[in-house]
């Protein structure tokens, strides 16, 4: 019931967001719904208790398979770039999750920040994917209805945030039920599990599915919501802001990414407004805090408050 | 093929100076099970030092080279101030935590020092010719070579042999050879595991900086060169084993081979060649060549 007020409360206010306010913050919502999306798969990741320093791989995926769609194939379509981003990302991570299941701690952690590498490295030195300009897009349709170029931008949030929701309920029911209590399972004791008939192995290799699918997903809508991509969404400064986004909000909770990409994102804009040059000192400062006194992540402070109530 | 010898000469010039770095990496790994992003910031840190330490230098119309010496000196001087300070201020409260934590502290303080850089040193990028044209070039077969390149090989040989000696062949080294077997043992047994930990981050961030201040001549130090250096040197170090000296030269060498011949016969796979390298290496030995097996606890 509660899960059902919040979703739909959201639903509400993002769509009263994508008509009413100004075009920058239609932009910024965007973004945070993409990054918050991508978030959500290190935090179904980090569940298990693995982090990825290679989500960019995905989200890169995501982002060039919307993009080349457009570019290549002519196809203007918002929702078909969508699915193609996700299902390109999920068909990658459902090959190399083969090999990554068998890893854990700083090795997966490292071996999926070198198969991120091996596609920045491709795509800088491919000139038939713009190498290290890449190149721009352009999405006209939605489910074959035409936009006008004025609203493109809104409707493709209330687009994304249809998509986020619907992700985050996906995630809050699995995580929520049998699957959830598997998972930190395997976070706590692998070998245990393994006693106990489950295998570690195949729930890593799920997990690893879902969390590269929706950051396909969130790639392709940062694809659309920027209109151009480049080589720097697979770079690894990219997947270092997605973990940071995550250590930030917490696994707690499935609404802590959001909310964590908000604040990353609100920060982001003022400090480029303000501070430019300290931005990357204060991101650090703020990581190094939060790991020593909120080591849970800025969820744990609603939960304690609500203890306290 | 007369290309043959460039190409390994090449391979093996970018191989030492990856070694440099990833000796460093992998040592602080060994020792400190900390996997020091921060390192990429060491090594730029090297390089700006040098450039305006051996800039004053040669600004001053002091003898060209002596500007090496500054290059050493400047490498020197961050390891042994910004490492200390690094350890002290911040690391030695955060032992004990996961692994993969500390990965992200050090990668906070790798944001920290990039805007410190920038602060310091400003946005313009720093040149220094000098001390890369002083020794001249010699001929390689029909080709002229840098002079410079073979010193390179000559300082990572000789940083390997002394490390590798300074390890297994001395009182201290022996001593960090317990720690990195046994903390809690060591402990136990009286060697001060705290002047280890410091010992050793001091030393892997001077071996950074030299890496850094050595590359300078070579490039325009501009901000951000740390942020490629270290993914770079990560590889390098998980292709050798975490925490393996022998493994680091290994992969330094493999990488480094692999990489001039890609860069020379098939130039757009350059970057895609060495991360694939690291790829394939652990898929065939998961802990990469030279780790040591663990055993499995419940």
């Amino acid at each position: 019931m509660k899960v059902a007020t919040v979703a739909i409360g959201s639903l509400v206010a993002l769509t009263a967001l994508a008509l009413l306010s100004p075009q920058w913050l239609v932009f910024m919502a965007m973004l945070v719904l993409a990054k918050g999306v991508v978030v959500l798969g290190l935090l179904v990741l980090m569940r298990t208790g693995l982090v990825s320093f290679g989500q960019g791989l995905y989200f890169g995926i995501g982002a060039y398979a919307a993009a080349l769609l457009s570019h290549h194939l002519h196809v203007a379509d918002a929702a078909v770039m969508l699915l193609a981003g996700a299902a390109a990302a999920g068909l990658i991570a459902a090959l190399l999750g083969l090999l990554l299941a068998g890893y854990r701690d700083i090795f997966f952690a490292m071996l999926s920040l070198a198969f991120s590498m091996i596609l920045y490295g491709l795509l800088v030195k491919s000139a038939a994917l713009g190498s290290t300009d890449g190149f721009n897009l352009h999405a006209r349709t939605l489910f074959g209805v035409a936009l006008a170029p004025g609203v493109e931008r809104r409707v493709f949030l209330i687009a994304a945030a249809v998509c986020a929701v619907v992700v985050a309920l996906l995630v809050h029911g699995l995580l929520g039920g049998h699957w959830g209590r598997l998972v930190t399972g395997v976070r706590d004791n692998e070998l245990r599990v393994t006693y106990l008939g489950a295998s570690p192995y195949r729930v890593v290799y799920v997990n690893y599915l879902i969390a590269g699918t929706i950051a396909g997903m969130g790639g392709a809508l940062v694809a659309l919501a920027v209109g151009h991509v480049d080589p720097e969404t697979t770079y690894w400064t990219t997947s270092g802001e997605f973990v940071f986004i995550a250590i930030l909000g917490g696994t707690q909770s499935i609404l802590a990414p959001f909310i964590a990409a908000t604040i990353f994102e609100a920060l982001r804009t003022m400090a480029s407004q303000y501070a430019p040059n300290v931005w990357q000192m204060s991101l650090g400062l703020a990581m190094l805090a939060i790991i020593m006194f909120l080591p849970a992540g800025l969820w744990s402070l609603a939960e304690r408050r609500r203890r306290s109530v | 093929m007369s290309s043959i010898l460039p190409v390994a000469f090449d391979g093996i010039a970018y191989a030492s100076w990856l070694f440099l770095i990833s000796a460093g990496l992998t040592l602080i790994y060994g020792v400190m099970r900390i996997l020091n992003v921060a390192h990429g910031s060491l090594y730029a840190l090297g390089a700006y030092a040098a450039s305006s330490l051996a800039g004053v230098w040669l600004e001053r119309g002091l003898p060209a080279a002596g500007s090496f010496a500054m290059l050493l000196l400047a490498a020197i001087l961050v390891g042994c101030l910004v490492g200390p300070l690094i350890e002290r201020g911040l690391l030695q409260w955060m032992y004990g935590k996961d692994e993969v934590v500390l990965v992200l502290i050090t990668y906070a303080v790798f944001l920290i020092i990039e805007d410190v850089i920038k602060l310091v040193w400003g946005v313009d990028s720093l040149l220094l010719p000098e001390p890369y044209a002083l020794p001249g070039n010699f001929l390689l077969g029909d080709l002229p070579y840098p002079v410079y390149n073979v010193l390179l090989i000559a300082m990572a040989l000789a940083t390997g042999l002394a490390l590798a000696w300074a390890l297994y062949r001395t009182r201290q080294g022996k001593l960090l050879l317990a720690v990195i077997h046994d903390r809690e043992m060591s402990m136990a047994m009286g060697i001060n595991v705290s002047r280890v930990y410091l010992a050793t981050f001091a030393v892997g961030a001077t071996l950074a900086a030299l890496g850094g201040a050595f590359t300078a001549p070579t490039v325009a130090v501009t901000p951000g060169i740390g942020v490629e250096v270290i993914v770079l040197a990560f590889a390098v170090v998980v292709i050798g084993g975490l925490g393996s000296l022998g493994g680091a030269a290994l992969g330094a060498l493999l990488v480094g081979l692999v990489r001039s011949a890609t860069v020379h016969y098939w130039p757009e796979a350059e970057l895609f060649s060495i991360y694939a390298v690291m790829a394939m290496v652990l898929i065939a030995r998961p802990k990469g060549l030279f780790a040591a097996q663990e055993a499995r606890k419940i």
